[in-house]
């Protein structure tokens, strides 16, 4: 399933399989192909307004779906601003503290751009916020990479339930969940089609 | 992937791709700052080494520092063995000490496997006797992979259609028998090229050809790897004189030139300069040597994550998450 992907996009500890069965797994969409677009430009015009129009900005994409969608906002920015924000990937895997919860997991690629975080403003991107552990070890991982001058976070969607003091820069959509469901983002890259889906406890948060 | 990695049979062709994609993703901390990752922090490998050895050991040593795991380095020399205490108390001593794994080197064949049998923790065979040396097939077929399709391009492939010539010394070599195994895995088509005094018996068992000639195979080669003459292994005379060896089964120059254009030329170190391989091949462009030795480092630091890197049980874990 989704649910374990290298790389974790989804929180450690999903269960697998539903206790709802079948009838639970369906899922409600909660965010559509276009809701999505908008939310991403928003958040695109957020990280302008708030890096004085993209300056010294680069965009990390947390493995597997936050990379497609580092690099949609580096798109986005073109468009808007006419500026080349760069843009990578972080994988987090070796960082992560729930490792030996679980065979060992392939690794996803760390693609950095040419110039380095040295002195930097990097933007980590990634689908879901849930417990904050992924995001602690992307912030881990940084710091061996380099010193960024500071480093913010964009999600598509926030679903609660932090385990850790770690909140986002920007976000795409709250989503008051229970920790029994399992946000499902699709994006058209890795998916073939762009969708946020909320399974588990027959939809009902 | 398994517990242990004895042999390069053990290894299907999606754990050997698991592997060598691993290596794929770690290659670059070589080049970072900060060569170090956080990932086997509080685990502890055993360097056991009975035979002498340069780069395995020293290869093994610095991917598991560079993954933080602490490293007890044992050689014989200077150790109880030299008062005569055996293989399993040996390993029994680590296992109380707490090895998460044992890395070992031994002269005789089928060493790794019966430490296996002894110890809790994982086993990786650096070597034993004429039998098997996994992590330098994986090394080769990461440096083949790397030099023949293009390093980063090559995510997910394995060596398939490629053609490899294992030269010399077969029969004493571990190096080649991994290898055979490993590459045809891979999908590569391996040819053995020896006297046949030097290849060993069942070598009609193998996946591989077998030509007692080098010239004619190598315009049909895509990788040459020269195998050391292993004099320290020889209880025999297995061909008239070293220059006699040299002249019919030594890479020199105007073989190299009989190579296609792309071809590589690999040795898996020590090199006996002027007797399989001639010091203007192996300090030449083509010469992966170096290029094998930091290729080690990395494939060892994917074996090791992949080994220690999870849970130590796989069953309960899949309970768990089920």
């Amino acid at each position: 399933m989704c649910a374990v992907l290298p790389g974790g996009t989804t929180p450690p500890d999903p269960p697998a399989v539903l206790p709802g069965g079948a009838a639970g797994r369906e899922g409600i969409a909660v965010l559509d192909a276009d809701e999505i677009r908008r939310a991403l430009t928003r958040i695109a015009h957020e990280i302008l307004e708030r890096t004085r129009g993209g300056d010294g900005v680069i965009l990390l994409g947390i493995p597997t779906r936050g990379v497609p969608l580092a690099r949609r906002l580096a798109a986005r920015i073109r468009e808007f601003e006419g500026r080349q924000v760069p843009c990578g990937s972080l994988d987090v895997t070796m960082h992560r503290d729930d490792l030996r919860l679980r065979p060992a997991r392939a690794l996803g690629r760390t693609d950095l751009p040419r110039e380095g975080v040295d002195g930097k403003t990097v933007v980590l991107v990634d689908d879901v916020l849930y417990s904050g552990r992924t995001v602690r070890a992307a912030l881990d991982a940084l710091t061996d990479l380099g010193r960024p001058r500071a480093v913010q976070l964009a999600v598509l969607v926030d679903r609660g339930h932090r385990e850790l003091p770690i909140r986002a820069d920007y976000v795409g959509k709250n989503l008051p969940t229970s920790p029994r469901e399992v946000v499902r983002v699709m994006l058209t890259e890795v998916d073939a089609t762009d969708a946020v889906m909320v399974e588990g406890n027959g939809g009902h948060p | 992937m398994r517990r242990h990695l004895i042999s390069a049979a053990d290894l299907s062709r999606a754990d050997a791709l698991l592997i060598l994609d691993t290596a794929e993703e770690l290659a670059d901390l070589t080049d970072r700052p900060i060569k170090k990752l956080p990932t086997l922090r509080g685990r502890t490998v055993v360097n056991l080494f009975f035979e002498d050895s340069t780069r395995t050991r020293i290869s093994f040593e610095a991917a598991a520092k560079r993954l933080s795991a602490d490293v007890i380095n044992f050689s014989a020399k200077g150790s109880s063995v030299a008062k005569g205490e055996s293989l399993k108390d040996t390993a029994l001593t680590l296992e109380a000490m707490g090895a998460d794994a044992v890395v070992i080197r031994h002269g005789a064949s089928g060493a790794a496997h019966r430490l296996a049998g002894w110890v809790r923790g994982s086993v990786v065979n650096a070597g034993d006797g004429t039998h098997e040396h996994p992590t330098q097939a994986l090394l080769d077929a990461f440096t083949m992979r790397r030099r023949l399709q293009g390093a980063g391009a090559a995510r997910g492939k394995g060596l398939d259609g490629i053609r490899v010539t294992i030269v010399g010394d077969v029969l004493h070599s571990r190096v080649a028998r991994s290898n055979v195994l490993l590459l045809s895995a891979l999908g590569a088509q391996v040819t053995l090229a020896a006297p046949p005094t030097l290849l060993p018996l069942a070598v009609d068992s193998w996946p591989c050809a077998v030509s007692y000639e080098l010239d004619s195979e190598l315009p049909k080669s895509d990788a040459v790897m020269m195998l050391r003459v292993q004099t320290e292994r020889m209880t025999a005379a297995y061909f008239p004189s070293v220059r006699e060896y040299s002249r019919r089964y030594g890479l020199d120059a105007a073989r190299m030139a009989r190579l296609p254009e792309h071809a590589i030329v690999m040795h898996p170190g020590p090199m006996n300069r002027g007797v399989e391989i001639a010091a203007e091949v192996a300090d030449s462009a083509r010469s992966t040597v170096v290029e094998q030795v930091a290729n080690g480092v990395t494939i060892r630091m994917a074996v090791l994550y992949l080994l220690l890197g999870g849970t130590e049980f796989p069953e309960a874990a899949a309970e768990v998450s089920r």
